[in-house]
């Protein structure tokens, strides 16, 4: 037989807490939730009365818990927010297709505005079109480099203050770890950070208000609250090392079901020797963006794309930026290079 | 000796892609001479309904970790998993149900 709730003794217990191994009913549990999102928000000083506040949604668990929760605290505790819902529309005919639906029905179950804002009109290309000019085998390059910055350059064509995504508790902490892994001393400094202050005109800042916020409690509550979502990101999708990286977690975790926190902890409060070498932060002098080159990886892309040339940008062609930037002529072998696509 | 049971299995969040992408199962379990539990059903799901890659689906004589399952509606980290007639499962991005068929 299943337990009581340990907090009002009354009710049938629904899941057992990973954080705290408490056995809670589900009225107990939404209270608990919400109210530490609410103290997450608070102790790190997220908001500010008066924001506009976009919400990254892409129709799955995280960012559809996320907007419901941003949208209860945000009335029961009268932040006095301006919420909105973002969504990157990639332009992959089939791909996103259902995720946005489900975003869209969102919108109407928690009344936000919506925006969709697509490649075309950030970049004027799609992904199709892209795909169509670099080919299948390049057009990750792409998409990766495109998405990073198509929340941030959407967020400013909207005017939002500030951009809150659905990271969670293992996320961050499968993210501390891959860093290790790495050896990306300046991305582990960064990547516990619960917000980011505004680094450069192109970019907006951006918070985790369920950076503390175990996975399975956020899967719990969208299950038991019914919330409308789609599984966007499948954990048998093929990103190989971050697929690893998980496992590992949860291997450890069903052992000690506070890894995930004290993995978090340890990247919080590591700091990094004086003298160790950092990347220079710059930024894209055509787009503002943050960059350690004189252009950004999306621009250098996005003018590889407009002169014919989708090569530039993929591989090793440095040397070229420079004089393609100019405008230089390039020699025929030169142009050769960048040219040619393989299937 | 235990009658067989009528069993309602959900999988979902992607967990329904090692079963052919069906998401709903009414399966009946067949009588036998101890009573069925969660292990048993595992090993029983195993030979009867997976199609492929088992190791994305069990571990050891569990569910592999980070696969949530739901009995009855309630998390099964709860009980002493045992439960037999009636189970629901579900994943951790991937959901497993099982609810009563009756
Ligand atoms: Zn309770
Ligand atoms: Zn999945
Ligand atoms: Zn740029």
């Amino acid at each position: 037989m299943p337990a009581q709730c340990s907090s009002c003794t009354e009710k049938r217990a629904v899941l057992k807490r990973p954080k705290t191994g408490h056995s809670l009913c589900k009225e107990c549990f939404f209270w608990a939730f919400e109210e530490e999102v609410h103290q997450t928000i608070v102790a790190a000083e997220l908001f500010k009365s008066g924001e506009t506040v976009g919400i990254a949604a892409s129709g799955g668990k995280d960012s559809t818990v996320l907007a419901h929760v941003m949208k209860l605290l945000n009335e029961r505790y009268s932040y006095g927010l301006e919420l909105m819902l973002i969504s990157v529309d990639e332009g992959i005919t089939g791909y996103r297709d259902d995720s946005l639906e489900t975003v869209k029905r969102n919108q109407q179950q928690y009344e936000l505005p919506l925006k969709i804002v697509s490649y075309e009109e950030l970049y004027g290309w799609t992904m199709d079109a892209i795909v169509k000019q670099v080919g299948l085998k390049n057009n990750c390059t792409f998409c990766g480099v495109f998405r990073r910055q198509a929340l941030d350059r959407g967020a400013v064509m909207l005017k939002v203050d500030k951009i809150c995504t659905g990271h969670n508790a293992d996320d961050v902490a499968e993210t501390v770890l891959m860093n290790v892994l790495r050896g990306d001393i300046a991305r582990l400094r960064r990547c516990t950070a619960i917000s980011t202050s505004s680094e450069g005109e192109g970019v907006v800042p951006r918070c985790k208000p369920l950076k503390y916020a175990y996975e399975k409690e956020i899967v719990l509550y969208a299950y038991f609250k019914k919330l409308d979502y789609f599984s966007t990101e499948c954990i048998y999708s093929p990103n190989a090392y971050r697929g690893y990286a998980r496992t590992f977690l949860k291997d450890l975790e069903s052992i000690r079901p506070s890894t995930i926190m004290d993995i978090i902890h340890s990247g919080e409060n590591l700091s990094v020797r004086e003298g160790v070498k950092m990347p220079v932060q710059g930024t894209c002098s055509r787009c503002g963006y943050i960059s350690s080159q004189a252009l950004c990886k999306s621009c250098v892309l996005l003018e590889g794309l407009n002169r014919g040339l989708p090569k530039l940008g993929i591989g090793k062609h440095h040397r070229l930026h420079d004089k393609i930037l100019s405008q230089q002529p390039l020699t025929e072998k030169e142009e050769r290079k960048l040219k040619s696509v393989d299937f | 000796m235990a009658a067989p049971i009528a069993v309602h299995l959900e999988f979902g969040g992607g967990a329904e892609l090692l079963f052919n992408g069906v998401k709903e199962h009414h399966v009946t379990l067949p009588s036998q001479s101890e009573p069925w539990d969660m292990k048993q059903l595992l090993v029983w799901i195993q030979r009867n309904l997976l199609k492929e890659r088992p190791e994305l689906f069990v571990q050891g004589d569990s569910v592999r970790p980070g696969i949530l399952v739901l009995i009855n509606d309630a998390d099964w980290e709860l009980m002493n998993q045992n439960a037999c007639a009636c189970l629901t499962a579900a994943g951790l991005d991937c959901s497993v149900g099982l609810k009563p068929a009756h």
